[in-house]
């Protein structure tokens, strides 16, 4: 077996799946603060990444000032999300809360490449592009930072719910009505989890943009991102770094091997099983918490 | 005042479970069957082959999936990869020699089969969970008919299907694989709204409402979500295979990709979960909405009045289904059927306001 090529596909797997972690970032912090599943965020992910490009390709604005604008853009994007959209969806059935998601994901789709053209547009970050030759091993520099950005947000995420505003994240994961009782404006705290989903979705679109080009194939990002959340627990970050790691590092050595065999897309196959087998053995997760239902 | 109530006193159980004991109801089944009926006498071709019969067919995929989510309460986010082996298994009987009769019932039965897999699922989790795991499976089907080449004809090829007959009819006419598409949604049609009435249909429901409570009352969940899998995948194979040769007429695995499972569910949200009049209803206008806004658009584009770029034009079906099924969740969550259904206890005591039930 050629160990180096083992390798080399371990790595670059790791650091995709980090920059997968950074879309599902998005989905654990809403899940975690108001229990809804955002199918919607690939396509967040996809409006940022346009943001930042109508800042950076098209007004020519230097990127970090882009990337600054568009996170102050996606977190009011966000708010306004959750304020108009899905607080009218409290103690509705989960179904029509998963489609609601689904179809504000139609929508932003069509909105996107319909206003700003179908042709994928190409985000520079101003990174080098020469890949970096560790040994005989070839990493992908865009790749690395987007990893590196990956770990960072998620350690960001973790240090943010240790301070004030994040305990009060945490009290109203735990439950909604002790948290009210106690003072905390549960349906504030919702509206930050989602403007900080649209943070993690302009971190998200920045890198995937750059790697791939900004057009609606972004969405696609969804997928794997909720491979990761399943598999790392729906309300745990911790779930979200390590989920990441290990569905990059097999989305990336299996197809490796496997895809001359079979003939390609294989990716996807191992990305479903990873849901699949997950919720038939550990639906919650890794590191997720364990629904007890009450009768 | 249409729907007048008085002069209708049940004395015996039957008609008291009749499916419409009101007169008006009868009366506009009865115009609307005749309508249907008329339908290729009617409408231009053009209509006929790509609306009503589009319309028809995935009224009865709805019809298939109501069954399963809105009566039996388990969500299913991959009924086009059933669809999806329905419409090959048949594809692939009729080119051995099976008569298309049998070509359908093996459809569905194959279709049921690998159906309940998914349901094996939904022996575990529920909910949220349920979604992602048919969510899986779709993309594992779709992957195994694309890269089987014994199943797809090889990779990014078209499947055309043989010419058959059904019912000693050839299925070339427009004409015949109209009535064909309307035979089977009627059948589908009378099938759901029969089993709702009976033992079975209470069953699933009291499975959706809480399935530990149904256990408690003596129906096993574990057997009736299997069963509800399997009958709605029956019939979803059945559908798919109604699709491939009355509709597409080459099938390819794009057709049944992961975004026609979420426009069916679409379909039966946006008509009113578990109702049948609400499947006809949203698939209507999932299916048909679109297309003619995008038509009236391109009319009004014609005349310059305002700039809309083709590449615009081209988007405006994906944003219209979106901003439907959020307007749809938003304002009415029990979809169209709701809105028909108040409009109808509206006229059934009309010139008064209020109605007991």
């Amino acid at each position: 077996m050629d160990f180096q090529f083992l390798i080399e596909l371990t790595i670059n797997g790791a650091l995709t799946g980090l920059m997968y972690s950074l879309v599902a970032l998005g989905i654990v912090l809403i899940y975690k603060s108001s229990g809804v599943p955002n199918l919607a965020q690939g396509a967040m992910v996809m409006i940022a990444a346009y943001l930042v490009w109508i800042f950076a390709g098209l007004l020519g604005t230097p990127i970090l000032v882009a990337v600054f604008l568009a996170l102050v853009g996606m977190f009011l994007f966000g708010m306004l999300t959750e304020r108009f959209l899905l607080r009218k969806m409290v103690g509705q059935p989960i179904i029509m809360v998963v489609m609601l998601t689904l179809g504000l994901e139609s929508l932003l789709r069509g909105i996107g490449p319909g206003l700003l053209g179908a042709a994928p547009k190409s985000l520079d970050l101003g990174l080098d592009m020469m890949p970096i030759i560790i040994g005989d091993v070839f990493i992908n520099r865009e790749y690395l930072v987007g990893g590196l950005i990956g770990a960072a947000m998620v350690g960001l995420s973790l240090l943010f719910f240790r301070t004030r505003l994040g305990t009060k994240l945490r009290a109203v994961s735990d439950n909604h009505i002790s948290s009210w009782s106690v003072g905390i404006s549960v349906e504030r705290a919702v509206a930050v989890s989602w403007g900080l989903a649209g943070i993690s979705a302009v971190a998200a679109g920045a890198m995937w943009g750059s790697v791939q080009g900004v057009d609606w194939t972004l969405t696609a990002l969804l997928f794997p991102a909720v491979a990761v959340v399943i598999l790392g627990g729906l309300d745990s970050i911790y779930g979200v770094l390590v989920a990441g790691l290990i569905v990059g590092i097999l989305g990336s050595v299996i197809p490796g091997y496997v895809d001359p065999l079979v003939g390609g897309g294989t990716r996807d196959v191992v990305t479903s099983l990873i849901i699949l087998l997950t919720i038939m053995f550990r639906p919650h997760g890794i590191f997720g918490r364990e629904d007890i239902e009450r009768v | 005042m249409f729907y007048r109530l008085s002069g209708i006193h049940h004395t015996r159980y039957e008609s008291a479970r009749a499916l419409w004991p009101v007169t008006a109801d009868r009366r506009i089944i009865q115009g609307l069957l005749l309508l249907a009926l008329a339908a290729p006498f009617l409408l231009s071709d053009l209509y006929l082959t790509s609306y009503m019969l589009p319309w028809l067919i995935w009224t009865a995929a709805a019809l298939s999936l109501t069954l399963l989510m809105g009566i039996a309460g388990q969500l299913h986010f991959g009924f086009a990869a059933v669809m999806a082996i329905g419409a090959y298994t048949s594809i692939h009987l009729t080119r051995a020699g099976v008569p298309f009769e049998l070509a359908l019932l093996g459809a569905g039965l194959m279709a049921a089969l690998i159906g309940c897999l998914f349901g094996a699922a939904a022996l575990r989790v529920k909910g949220l969970y349920l979604v992602m795991a048919t969510l899986a499976m779709q993309y594992l089907v779709e992957w195994t008919i694309i890269n089987v080449p014994a199943i797809s004809g090889g990779a990014q090829a078209t499947l055309s299907t043989p010419d058959v007959t059904f019912l000693f009819v050839p299925l070339q006419s427009d004409g015949a694989l109209y009535y064909t598409a309307l035979l089977w949604t009627v059948v589908v049609t009378l099938l759901i709204m029969n089993i709702k009435r009976s033992s079975f249909g209470r069953a699933l429901v009291a499975v959706r409402d809480k399935d530990f409570a149904a256990s408690v009352i003596g129906v096993n969940p574990l057997r009736y979500k299997l069963l509800a899998f399997f009958a709605s995948s029956f019939l979803g194979g059945v559908t798919g295979a109604v699709l491939a040769f009355c509709y597409y007429q080459a099938v390819t695995p794009e057709q049944f990709g992961f975004n026609v499972s979420i426009q069916l569910v679409a379909m039966v949200l946006v008509g009113g979960l578990g109702s049948v009049i609400g499947a006809y209803l949203g698939a209507g206008f999932v299916l048909l909405l679109p297309i003619v806004l995008t038509n009236l658009l391109a009319f009004v584009a014609q005349f310059d009045l305002i700039p809309i770029s083709f590449n615009l034009l081209s988007h405006i079906p994906l944003m219209v289904y979106g901003a439907l099924i959020i307007g749809v969740i938003l304002f009415e969550p029990l979809g169209l059927a709701k809105i028909y259904d108040n409009i109808r206890k509206y006229f059934l005591v009309w010139p008064f306001r209020h109605t007991q039930s």
